[in-house]
C-alpha cells in the first residue's frame, strides 16, 4: 500500500499571525512527485515547514494513520526531512561531511561508522556527485552545490521529502536533473515527495499531482491537466495566459500580458 | 552481492583526510607544549630548559630559588596562558557556530566589557564580599558581570521573534553600554584606581595563582566533554538551523546549553586574566583553517590553537621589551593582527 500523508484543519504561522488558516487537502500519496505552486508569499513554504514540524501546528498532519503533530521533534524528524531553499555560504565542509553530518547529529543515528559512511557514498552515486564527495561546498557550483543539498536531504531515507524550491537559480540541465533523481526516489522507494517549484511548465513537467496554493489556501488540486488553467492563471497570478499541450501532451503556458 | 567490495577510493580518501587532522591536532599539541616550556624558561632571569624539565620532573635537584621561581611564579602563568587560551579559543568557536557569525567571540559580544565593568566596579567602589578573601574580590565581580551578560544574551534569544542577527546586534550593543559604563567608572575613579584598573583591563598572567588556576582547570575540564558530545549537532547546525532541526537537532537547546558553557569559560577566564580580546576570535579562524568545520576535529583544534598562540604571546610579551613584562593582552592583538591579516589573505591566494 503506498504512503499516504493527510493534511486536516492546518492552521500555522508566525506568532499569533495565522499564514494557513484550516487547510486541507486530499491525501497525498508516495511513489510520486507532488508539486506546490503558487504566488510568492502565498504560504508554500509556510505549508512545508509546518508539515516539518518546525512550526507550531493546529489541525492534523496523518502519515499512514499516525498523528505527527503529537510527536516530539526528534521522532518526527525520523519521519519527516525539510529541505530549506539553498545552502549557506562559506562553510568549511566537503560534499560528503554534509551528508554525513546528516546522518550522525540525529538524537538516535539508525546508523554508524562504516555503514553511515557508505550510505553517503551510495546517495551521493545516486545524485552523480560521487566525484564531488571530497571537495568542499565552497568550492561548487550552484547547480553542484543543490545536488549536495539534497544529498544531504535524501540520505536519511526519509518517508516524507519536503524540497523548497531545489530547482530554483539552476540552469535548465541541472534542474532537469534535480527533478528526475527525486522522481526516481519516489517511485523506487515510495516516498512522499512533496516538491515547491516555482516554474509551472517544469512543475507540470515532473508531477503527478499539483497542489495551488494562494492566500493560504487551496486554489487548485490535481493532475496538471486539471490545475493549470487559464482561470487559474489569471485568478491566483493574475495573469491572462493560454494552457496549451505540446506534441509529447506535456502542458505548455504561454503568458500574455499582467492583468491590471 | 556476497563478496566483500574493495573500499572505494572516496571513502579512503576520506580515511587519509581524517588521519592528516589527526595529524595535525597531534602537531598542535607538542607545539603547545613546547610553547609552554618556553614560557616557563623565558622570564627576567631566563632558565636553561634542561632546569624547566628537572623543576618539573625532580624539583629538588634545583636551588632553592629556581624552585621558588618555577614553582610561584613561572609555572602558574605559563599554565595560566594555556588554559585561558584554550577557554577562550573554545568559547570563541562555540559561539561562531552557534550564532552563525565568523566575528562572534566572547570579546566581540560584550563578555570581556562586562567583566571589565565588574572589576572597575570591585576596584573603584572597593565592595568587598563577606567571607571572600579580598584576593578574590575583583574576579568575583568580573566573573558575576561576565556571567549575567551571557544571560543577558540568552533572554534575547529566547524572545519571541528574536533571530541569531538580533543575538549579534545586542550583544555588540552590549560592548558599547559597558565600555560606556566602565569610562564613567574611570571618570569617578581615584588617580590610584584608575592606574589598577588600566592594569587589570590590559590583561595579564602575572596574576596566575594555583587556587584560580585550578578553578579555571576544572570549568575546562567540565565543559570540554561536553562541548565534543554535541559536535555533530553543531557541524550540522553550520548547514542552517531548518535544516539541522528537520535532522532531529534540537537547535534551541543546543544554543541554550551552548551559550551555558560559552559563559563558564569565558566569565572564569575574564575574571582571572582579564581582557584578552584576540584569541576567541583568532583561535577558531585558524582551527578551520587547518582542519575545516567537522567540529570532532574543529573543537579540539580550536582548544589547542588557542592554547599555543596565547602560550606564544606569553613568550613573546617577555622577550619584546627584554627584562619588562608588556601585558599580554596587548601582545595577543599587537602580533596576532598581522599574522592573522596573513593567514587569511594566504588562503585567498590558495582559493580555498
Amino acid at each position: 500500500m503506498a504512503r499516504r500523508l493527510e493534511v486536516e484543519g492546518l492552521s500555522l504561522g508566525y506568532g499569533r499571525r495565522h499564514v494557513i488558516e484550516n487547510l486541507s487537502m486530499a491525501p497525498v500519496e508516495g511513489g510520486s512527485l507532488t508539486g506546490l505552486v503558487g504566488p510568492n508569499a502565498a504560504g508554500k513554504t509556510t505549508l512545508l515547514r509546518g508539515i516539518a514540524g518546525l512550526l507550531p501546528a493546529e489541525g492534523s498532519i496523518r502519515l499512514d494513520g499516525q498523528e505527527l503533530t503529537k510527536l516530539g521533534a526528534a521522532e518526527h524528524a525520523t519521519h519527516v526531512t525539510y529541505m530549506p531553499q539553498a545552502l549557506p555560504q562559506r562553510v568549511a565542509l566537503s560534499v560528503f561531511e554534509a551528508g554525513l553530518s546528516a546522518l550522525m547529529s540525529s538524537p538516535d543515528p539508525a546508523i554508524h561508522g562504516a555503514a553511515a559512511r557508505e550510505q553517503v557514498m551510495a546517495t551521493l552515486d545516486r545524485l552523480g556527485i560521487a566525484d564531488l564527495a571530497m571537495r568542499g561546498l565552497d568550492e561548487l557550483s550552484g547547480g553542484q552545490r543543490q545536488l549536495a543539498s539534497l544529498a544531504q536531504s535524501i540520505v536519511r531515507d526519509p518517508e516524507v521529502l519536503l524540497l523548497d524550491e531545489p530547482t530554483s537559480a539552476l540552469d535548465i540541465r541541472y534542474a532537469m536533473r534535480v527533478m528526475q533523481v527525486v522522481e526516481e526516489l519516489a517511485r523506487e522507494k515510495g516516498t512522499i515527495v512533496i516538491v515547491v517549484v516555482h516554474d509551472i511548465a517544469l512543475a507540470s513537467r515532473w508531477c503527478r499531482r499539483l497542489v495551488v496554493i494562494a492566500d493560504g489556501k487551496v486554489a487548485a488540486d490535481g493532475s496538471p491537466d486539471e490545475a493549470v488553467t487559464p482561470e487559474m492563471l489569471a485568478n491566483v497570478y493574475g495573469v491572462e495566459a493560454r494552457v496549451e499541450r505540446c506534441s509529447r501532451g506535456t502542458v505548455q503556458i504561454m503568458v500574455d500580458r499582467a492583468l491590471p | 552481492m556476497t563478496e566483500i567490495a574493495p573500499q572505494r577510493a572516496e571513502l579512503s580518501a576520506y580515511a587519509s583526510i581524517i588521519r592528516k587532522r589527526i595529524a595535525l591536532i597531534v602537531t598542535l599539541g607538542v607545539g603547545m607544549v613546547v610553547a609552554l616550556f618556553l614560557d616557563i624558561a623565558t622570564g627576567p632571569s631566563n632558565l636553561p630548559l634542561s632546569d624547566v624539565f628537572a623543576a618539573i620532573v625532580d624539583p629538588e635537584s634545583l636551588g632553592a630559588s629556581t624552585q621558588a621561581i618555577v614553582r610561584e611564579v613561572r609555572l602558574p602563568a605559563a599554565l595560566m596562558a594555556v588554559l585561558v587560551g584554550a577557554a577562550l579559543s573554545l568559547a570563541g568557536a562555540e559561539m561562531q557556530t552557534i550564532l552563525n557569525n565568523p566575528l562572534a567571540s566572547p570579546f566581540t559580544l560584550g563578555v570581556s566589557s562586562a567583566a571589565s565593568l565588574g572589576a572597575a566596579i570591585a576596584i573603584v567602589l572597593g565592595v568587598g564580599i563577606p567571607f571572600l578573601p579580598a584576593l578574590w574580590t575583583i574576579p568575583f565581580y568580573a566573573f558575576v558581570f561576565a556571567f549575567a551578560s551571557v544571560l543577558l544574551l540568552q533572554v534575547v534569544a529566547r524572545l519571541r521573534g528574536s533571530s541569531v542577527e538580533t543575538l549579534v546586534l545586542f550583544g555588540i550593543a552590549l560592548v558599547f553600554s559597558f565600555n560606556a559604563a566602565v569610562a564613567l567608572v574611570q571618570f569617578i575613579a581615584s588617580q590610584e584606581a584608575l592606574q589598577q584598573l588600566v592594569f587589570w583591563t590590559m590583561g595579564s598572567l602575572s596574576r596566575a595563582t594555583w587556587s584560580n588556576l585550578g578553578i579555571l582547570a576544572l570549568v575546562v575540564a567540565a565543559v570540554v566533554p561536553f562541548s565534543l558530545a554535541a559536535s555533530w549537532r553543531m557541524t550540522a547546525l553550520r548547514l542552517g538551523e531548518d535544516r539541522a532541526r528537520s535532522f532531529g537537532v534540537d537547535a534551541a537547546r543546543l544554543r541554550f546549553l551552548s551559550l551555558m558553557r560559552v559563559s563558564l569559560l569565558a566569565a572564569t577566564s575574564v575574571a582571572f586574566v582579564g581582557t584578552i580580546g584576540f584569541i576567541g576570535l583568532v583561535g577558531p579562524h585558524i582551527a578551520r583553517l587547518l582542519v575545516g568545520e567537522d567540529h570532532r576535529f574543529f573543537l579540539p583544534a580550536s582548544v589547542l590553537t588557542g592554547a599555543l598562540v596565547m602560550s606564544a604571546a606569553s613568550v613573546l610579551s617577555k622577550l619584546i621589551v627584554p627584562g619588562t613584562l608588556i601585558p599580554v593582552g596587548i601582545v595577543t592583538a599587537l602580533i596576532g593582527v598581522p599574522f592573522f591579516t596573513i593567514l587569511i589573505l594566504s588562503r585567498r591566494e590558495r582559493g580555498l
